[in-house]
C-alpha cells in the first residue's frame, strides 16, 4: 500500500537531486533547472499532504498552493531568463563564475 | 501483493527519479532540458495518482509546454559553439554529491521517524467521484480570492520586468554604439 511516506521520500530525492543541480553546475541554465526542480518537489509535497489529510479547513488547501507554485516558478523563469540573457549579450557566456556585472 | 496503482507510482517515481539524475548529472545541457521534461511529466504521473487530475493538466502545460521551451529556447541562444559537447560543466561534483547525501539521509530519516498526525495510521482517502476543477474554482474564487489577485498581479510585474530587463539592455548597446 503506497502510503504518504512514498511520496514524502520521492519529493526528498527530487529535492536533493535538484540541490546537487544548483551547487554542482557553472552554466546559470543548468542552475536555473535545479531550482525547477526543488520547486516540483514542494509541489508535490503539498500534493501529498492535500490527499493524505484532507478537510482542513478546505479540501483543496495543498492543490492551491500547488498552484501558486506552478504561478510563481513561471514568473521566476521568466525573469531569470531574462537576465541570463541581458548578461550573455554583455559577456557572451552563460558560467555563473564569470557573472558579476550587468552593466558594460 | 500490489495492485495496479501501486505499480504505477513505482513507475513513475523511478521515471522521475532517473530523469532528475541525468538532469543532475549530465554533461550535456540538451540532455538535461529533455529529461527534465521527461522528469516533469513523471511527476504531473505522480500527481494523476494522487487525484489531482486539474494539477497535472496545468503541470504539463505549463512546465511542459511554456517552462521547457523557454528553457531550450535560453539554451540553444547562449549555447557556446566552441565546447558543444561540454556544454554543463559541474564544479565540486563531490562536494555537491556530499552535501546532496548528507541532505538526502537527513530528510529521509525525518521522514521515516516522524509520526504523521499524531502517530495514527494515514489511510488514503477517496477522492472526489469526478474531478478537481470544481473544488478548486470554488477554493479560488471563495477564500483565496486575495492571494489569486496577487498571483496575477506578480504574472504582470514579472512579464513588464523580463520585457524592461531586455530592452533596457538594447538600448544601452545603442548609446555605447553612437
Amino acid at each position: 500500500m503506497i502510503g504518504l511516506t512514498h511520496y514524502l521520500v520521492v519529493a526528498a530525492v527530487l529535492f536533493v537531486l535538484g540541490l546537487l543541480t544548483v551547487v554542482s553546475r557553472r552554466n546559470t541554465i543548468a542552475i536555473l533547472m535545479g531550482v525547477e526542480l526543488m520547486l516540483n518537489a514542494g509541489s508535490l509535497n503539498f500534493v501529498a499532504f492535500n490527499r493524505f489529510a484532507p478537510g482542513f479547513p478546505s479540501a483543496f488547501d495543498g492543490q492551491i498552493f500547488s498552484l501558486f507554485i506552478i504561478v510563481l516558478a513561471a514568473a521566476e523563469a521568466a525573469v531569470a531568463l531574462a537576465i541570463i540573457f541581458a548578461f550573455y549579450k554583455i559577456n557572451r557566456t552563460v558560467d555563473a563564475d564569470a557573472a558579476n556585472s550587468l552593466m558594460h | 501483493m500490489s495492485s495496479p496503482a501501486d505499480l504505477l507510482f513505482y513507475l513513475f517515481a523511478a521515471i522521475t527519479i532517473a530523469s532528475a539524475a541525468v538532469v543532475a548529472l549530465g554533461r550535456n545541457i540538451l540532455h538535461s532540458v529533455f529529461f527534465l521534461l521527461v522528469a516533469f511529466t513523471g511527476v504531473a504521473g505522480l500527481f494523476v495518482l494522487l487525484h489531482a487530475d486539474f494539477l497535472a493538466a496545468v503541470q504539463v502545460i505549463v512546465y511542459v509546454g511554456g517552462i521547457l521551451v523557454l528553457i531550450l529556447f535560453a539554451v540553444m541562444m547562449t549555447r557556446k559553439v566552441r565546447t558543444p559537447e561540454v556544454s554543463n560543466e559541474a564544479v565540486g561534483l563531490w562536494r555537491g554529491l556530499l552535501l546532496g547525501a548528507t541532505a538526502l539521509v537527513l530528510l529521509v530519516r525525518l521522514i521515516l521517524n516522524s509520526s504523521w498526525f499524531g502517530g495514527r495510521p494515514v489511510a488514503g482517502v477517496p477522492g472526489p467521484e469526478l474531478t478537481t476543477v470544481d473544488g478548486l474554482g470554488q477554493s479560488l474564487l471563495g477564500g483565496y480570492l486575495f492571494p489569486f489577485e496577487v498571483a496575477s498581479v506578480v504574472l504582470l510585474a514579472a512579464l513588464v520586468a523580463a520585457a524592461v530587463l531586455v530592452r533596457k539592455e538594447a538600448r544601452g548597446l545603442d548609446e555605447s554604439a553612437d
